[in-house]
């Protein structure tokens, strides 16, 4: 596979190939780990720990110190379990998240992913409030297979055309209901609130298989505070980190999911269809210490 | 926000420790240091720019005009924030107008960064000051984003020149190019180019903004900037820096809580100038930047040279 241009592989290059683990070392350690957005706390915490583990087991080559590197990341990432929930009928996924962090698209890509494993799949235009939104949802549909609902007049209540969505799959017994939802910040109260409305509305149809929240790969430490409030007022289920195709490395997801508990379930890496992938903890720390 | 005010404590701390000795000796200004450090990096500033500006700050902090200063811990404080908001307003300007013909505004940026948006809020606040600007839709690649401006330029009572259905059909340099001549057949003063969200590390995309660019002759090319950003700024900033020679800098979604750490980032690494901060979804949440309210913002110096004041 070719190196990601989000792997760590740049600036750990040169790194490890030192002949000695000396201070000059942990120093560009340090720098790496910060460049790749894990934040000054994990940043200290995760260079504790590899440095007693140097100590601990006597390692003297860097390219133990990187063994170990990709070790301790990837145990963190697998303490939790990315699997989808998705056996009720129909399940129901809620989208959720800050604004323009690719929500929409990945309702496209994932209801391509559902239709190609021949699961019917209904999506629901629950952003009446940005420009063309509706449209662009629709447009994702058609490309996925889906079938779309849309708001039956401008700016109707978000809580309605969830409801009316899972009303529909219900009635011709659609496997998934994916629910698009406008982009707010999670500061905004008066919006949070709306969000746990959708919840509350459509739960009086059916449970809530699962709550996505779209976090953009190229945020810094603001993710986590993204994360806890969104967990607060929609009861997030899973994290998908997109627009990890370009340069930035993601390293806050580490520490929200260290804070929060919630699993990363999809990964998007792209603006086509089929840029949409599951989650595997062996795999992201590979690609991120390669 | 949880973290928001540490930095105001642990200074006014260390500060207060130092009071009584009236003379900061290098190994308190080393521990000073240390503190804006972790503050600018916990604001997500870049590391390299952190570098930097604590290396400036540490030689400032210990030359004689914190030694003479009567309150050495304040005189320390003061300096910071003087940096930050050098940085920050380094250039601050304008919009820049064509002299003749109409003035051209370009518009670039990552994914999702809020172009499309500034693109009507741009048009709004020019209507208003009596101009005539015209939209252009020259992302024809995001789903529907044609549209999405058309609605926009509505909401703004501006014209949109969107011969292009978008979604992967038709070529956004040949639009560009053409809506020159519609601008002027039809006299508008202003045109404004929205273009598709693009990665730094697309070479391919990167080139057709600069075909774009080369197309229209632009008077600013504004790059559009998630004030959430991480790290990532500075590359992302430098690779539309190379791809397209941007003349200004919007900061979107300040009416959040990040603490925008970025600005300082692109500030201090393209020399550009901030020219807008972008606060909202409606069209009216637009205005011009303000580098000590953003210096505030990124450090939450205010509250300490209070502070300092009153220990
Ligand atoms: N490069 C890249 N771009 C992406 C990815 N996912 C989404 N995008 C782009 O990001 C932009 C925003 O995506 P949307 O799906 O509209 O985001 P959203 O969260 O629905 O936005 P709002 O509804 O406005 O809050 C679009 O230009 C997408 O094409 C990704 O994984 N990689
Ligand atoms: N809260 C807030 N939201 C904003 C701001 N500016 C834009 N947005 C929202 O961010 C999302 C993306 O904005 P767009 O204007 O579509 O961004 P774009 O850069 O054109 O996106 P692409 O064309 O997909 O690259 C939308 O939901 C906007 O309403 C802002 O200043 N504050
Ligand atoms: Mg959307
Ligand atoms: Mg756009």
């Amino acid at each position: 596979m070719a190196e990601r241009s989000w792997s760590l592989g740049g600036a750990l290059r040169g790194l490890f190939t030192t002949p000695v683990v000396d201070d000059e070392m942990w120093d560009d350690l340090e720098a790496a780990l910060i460049g790749a957005d894990f934040g000054p706390d994990l940043t200290d915490e995760i260079l504790d720990h590899l440095r007693s583990e140097v100590d601990r087991l006597r390692i003297t080559d860097p390219a133990d110190v990187k063994r170990l590197l990709r070790e301790t990341i990837e145990e963190r990432l697998a303490a939790h379990d990315p699997t989808l929930r998705l056996s009720e009928r129909p399940a129901v996924v809620l989208v959720v998240g800050v604004n323009g962090v690719g929500k929409t698209t990945t309702i496209g890509k994932f209801a391509k992913f559902l239709t190609g494993y021949q699961r019917s799949v209904v999506v629901g235009a629950a952003d009446t409030f940005r420009a063309a939104a509706v449209d662009q949802l629709a447009t994702w549909a058609e490309r996925a297979g889906a079938g779309v609902v849309r708001p039956q007049q401008q700016g109707q209540d978000p809580a309605s055309v969830a409801y009316q969505t899972v009303e529909r799959a219900i009635a011709d017994g659609t496997d998934i209901a994916i629910i698009d939802t406008a982009g707010r910040l999670q500061t905004k109260a008066g919006l949070m609130d709306e969000l746990a409305k959708v919840r509350r509305v459509v739960e009086k149809l059916a449970p809530i298989a699962e709550v996505l929240l779209v976090l953009d790969g190229t945020t810094g430490q603001n993710g986590v505070a993204q994360a806890q409030a969104f967990i607060e007022h929609a009861g997030v289920t899973g994290l998908v980190i997109t627009k990890l195709d370009g340069s930035a490395k993601g390293g806050f997801v580490l520490r929200v999911q260290q804070q929060t508990g919630i699993p990363i379930k999809l990964i998007g890496q792209g603006e086509g269809i089929g840029d949409l992938t599951g989650f595997t903890p062996h795999v992201f720390a590979q690609s991120l210490v390669p | 926000m949880a973290t928001f005010g540490t930095l105001s404590d642990r200074l006014t701390q260390t500060f207060s420790a130092l009071r009584t000795k009236g003379k900061l000796s290098p190994a308190d200004v080393d521990g000073t240091v240390r503190e804006i450090r972790r503050a600018l990096l916990d604001a997500d500033v870049a590391l390299p720019v952190v570098k930097d500006f604590t290396g400036r700050v540490r030689e400032r902090a210990l030359g004689d005009e914190v030694n003479k200063a009567l309150n050495p811990a304040q005189q320390v404080v003061k300096i910071v924030n003087d940096e930050l908001v050098t940085i920050l307003g380094g250039e601050q300007r304008r919009l820049q107008f064509a002299k003749s013909g109409p003035t051209v505004i370009m518009l670039a940026g990552l994914q999702g960064a809020g172009k499309t948006t500034l693109a009507g809020k741009l048009a709004k606040w020019l209507k208003n000051d009596g101009h005539t600007p015209m939209l252009v839709a020259a992302d024809l690649q995001r789903p529907n984003a044609v549209q999405q401006l058309q609605v926009v330029g509505e909401q703004a009572g501006a014209s949109v020149y969107a011969p292009e259905p978008g979604n992967g059909v038709g070529d956004p340099v040949r639009v560009a190019k053409d809506a020159m001549k519609v601008a002027r057949d039809k006299q508008h003063d202003v045109v404004i180019v929205d273009t598709a969200g693009r990665l730094g590390v697309d070479a391919e995309l990167m080139k057709q903004a600069a075909s774009i660019r080369k197309a229209v002759d632009p008077d600013e090319v504004l790059f559009v900037i998630d004030a959430m950003i991480g790290q990532d700024a500075v590359a992302t900033a430098q690779a539309f820096q190379e791809g397209v020679d941007f003349t200004g800098v919007v900061l979107s979604k300040l009416d959040g809580d990040a603490r925008g750490g970025a600005a300082l980032s692109v500030a201090s690494v393209t020399g550009r100038p901030i020219m807008f901060a972008s606060t909202g979804e409606g069209l009216d949440d637009f205005e011009p930047f303000h580098p000590d309210r953003m210096a505030s913002r990124i450090l939450d110096l205010g509250d300490i040279l209070t502070l300092i004041e009153q220990a």
